[in-house]
């Protein structure tokens, strides 16, 4: 028997889907026995729905005041802790996890397998490198645990429809006060996210003013799509960073990606390798995203966005 | 604060395609070209400036590898480091023992700032921040896009998947640096001149103590499956049909 134990990313109120994303990962581990643990200052709702994904064996919930927001410092030895009784400890390839894991990894004695892919094998793991460039198959020793993270890109969610048991246990560790929230400024948007949004509509450079993007905007809105963006119109500041898409952005698989105005630096290219059909929009007919598009169209953006907008409305 | 430690690994440049070797071996690095680590840039910029604005007093930037890592540690002289440090191997390094180069780095030197690039673009591991925080015993604060300084304190604003978080630390403490941070300068003829004469130590990794291992093992390297080109429209009334024919729309 393998023992997992997968650590929930919440944000107080709702699980995050990227926990039942680590789940499916587990359950491609041979004999795999999963458990999840959330950690909070109160938890009990968030667990209910970790309880919920299949084929979960236990929830452990931890509850202290320190655990009110996701310090991967005061997480860190709490989760080393409970790690004890495991073969695996996985977590998600989102800032949450990629923040978290491999503090906990150090306090471990061991290095992290980074973005699984696929499980090979009981130490066998399939991750990228070089942005997408290159997959590389890795082998972590096979007599130490493994802690990883998932690039929840590569999973669909585990089911639900199960009841596991919840208990709630105390890890007797001091935990470190040099680390202090402060405050979290979300971005507002009533769209979808973009990790779990099944349409995304995104945009480029080429759009060229932030008011411009007013008409991303509202074709995503008209398709109910989230909204991304690519590095360069981050950097010119037409849209906020957490809407970037890429290597160093967010990694996404949505059913629709709709890149307009985006050239497809490979650095973009490796965040929607995982999408379902991606439709190109660009005036250059030469641009690489034309080569991984499913359906591509070339021209003007000012012209082509509106009027796709009016056709779907 | 007296000195920032920042880490300047060598990798193939941001700009190069890479290819991986027809056996499976590895990739491509040969004749290769070789820069900084983007974000590594973005960190010594970002030490840099706190030294401009008197809130410390030395930047001491640190590659560990091959004789080769010396190029780019003089680039980063010539940025503006005050000196360098080169832990010398020929083994490739594993995130953790990277981690623990640094922290006897940080004893050696008595560093009260640690600041790197979030991940390297090489191997995208994204870890060894994290764990020198960890081996530390000290606070990290990964993904930075602002940090302001605030005596022994520092408030640092993190990129995260919703927004911006904002968390407060005590230093020394370890900082990995976001894209947004700044925007590293450029270098200048006569920098490099003169930051030929700055001192740049070598130091063998077996001087630290440091055994790599055990690792996280490369077995196979393989290409990535490629998406295939697909149809190509005229126009919006194209688009629209081709997406009601796969039920997107």
């Amino acid at each position: 028997m393998s023992k997992v134990l997968v650590i929930a990313e919440h944000d107080g109120a709702a699980l995050n889907p990227s926990t039942a994303k680590c789940v499916a990962c587990a359950t491609t581990i041979d004999g795999a026995k999963i458990d999840i643990v959330v950690l909070g200052a109160s938890v009990s709702g968030v667990a209910s729905e970790a309880a919920g994904i299949s084929p979960v064996a236990r929830v452990l919930t931890v509850e202290r005041a320190e655990n009110e927001h996701a310090i991967a410092a005061v997480f860190a030895p709490q989760v080393a802790a409970l790690a004890d009784d495991y073969d695996y400890v996985f977590g998600p390839s989102t800032a949450f996890g990629k923040d978290l894991m491999p503090r906990v990894a150090a306090l471990l004695g061991v290095n992290q397998v980074s973005d699984i892919m696929s499980v090979e094998g009981s130490h066998k793991f399939k991750r990228p490198i070089y942005a997408g460039n290159a997959i590389v198959t890795v082998e972590a020793p096979g007599d130490s645990k493994v802690v990883a993270t998932v690039r929840t890109a590569s999973y669909q969610a585990a089911d639900g429809g199960n009841s596991a048991p919840i208990e709630s246990t105390d890890v007797n560790v001091e935990l470190p006060t040099h680390t202090r929230f402060v405050e979290l400024q979300a971005g507002q948007s009533d769209r979808p996210d973009l990790q779990t949004a099944s349409k995304v509509v995104s945009g480029g450079r080429a759009l060229a003013s932030e008011e411009n993007f007013e008409m991303i905007f509202k074709l995503a809105d008209t398709i109910g799509a989230g909204v991304g963006s690519s590095r360069a119109a981050v950097d010119a500041g037409y849209i906020a960073p957490e809407t970037q898409v890429g290597q160093t952005g967010q990694i996404i698989a949505p059913d629709l990606y709709i890149a307009i105005g985006i050239s497809g630096a490979i650095q973009h290219l490796t965040g929607i390798k995982d999408a379902g059909t991606i439709v190109a929009i660009n005036k250059d007919e030469e641009a690489p995203i034309f080569e991984v598009a499913d359906i591509g169209l070339v021209g003007d953006l000012f012209q082509i966005v509106p009027e796709l907008t009016d056709a779907l409305s | 604060m007296d000195k920032i430690l920042v880490g300047l690994k060598r990798v193939v440049d941001y700009n190069v395609r890479v290819q991986v070797k027809s056996d499976g071996s590895g990739v491509e690095t040969d004749g290769v070209k070789m820069s900084i680590n983007p974000f590594d840039e973005i960190a010594l910029e970002e030490a840099l400036r706190i030294r401009e604005r008197g809130d410390a007093s030395e930047v001491i930037v640190v590659s560990i590898g091959t004789a080769e890592a010396q190029q780019q540690l003089r680039t980063g002289l010539a940025m503006g480091a005050d000196r360098a440090i080169l832990v010398e191997t020929s083994d490739a390094i594993d995130a953790l023992s990277g981690a623990r180069v640094f922290k006897e780095i940080v004893d050696r030197e008595g560093a009260d700032m640690v600041i790197l690039g979030k991940q390297a673009i090489d191997d995208d591991n994204s870890q060894t921040g994290q764990m020198l925080a960890a081996i530390w015993g000290r606070p990290q604060a990964t993904f930075a896009s602002e940090v302001v300084l605030d005596g022994d304190k520092a408030k640092v604003t993190r990129e995260v998947d919703v927004g911006l978080e904002t968390i407060e630390i005590d230093l020394p403490a370890v900082i990995t640096v976001d894209l947004r941070l700044n925007e590293p300068r450029y270098v200048k003829l006569p920098d490099i001149m003169k930051a030929k004469k700055k001192p740049l130590d070598q130091i063998p990794l077996g001087d630290l103590g440091v055994t790599p291992g055990p690792a996280v093992n490369a077995v196979e390297f393989a290409p990535p499956e490629a998406r295939q080109r697909g149809i190509t429209v005229d126009d919006v009334a194209g688009l629209v049909s081709a997406l009601k024919d796969k039920g997107l729309v």
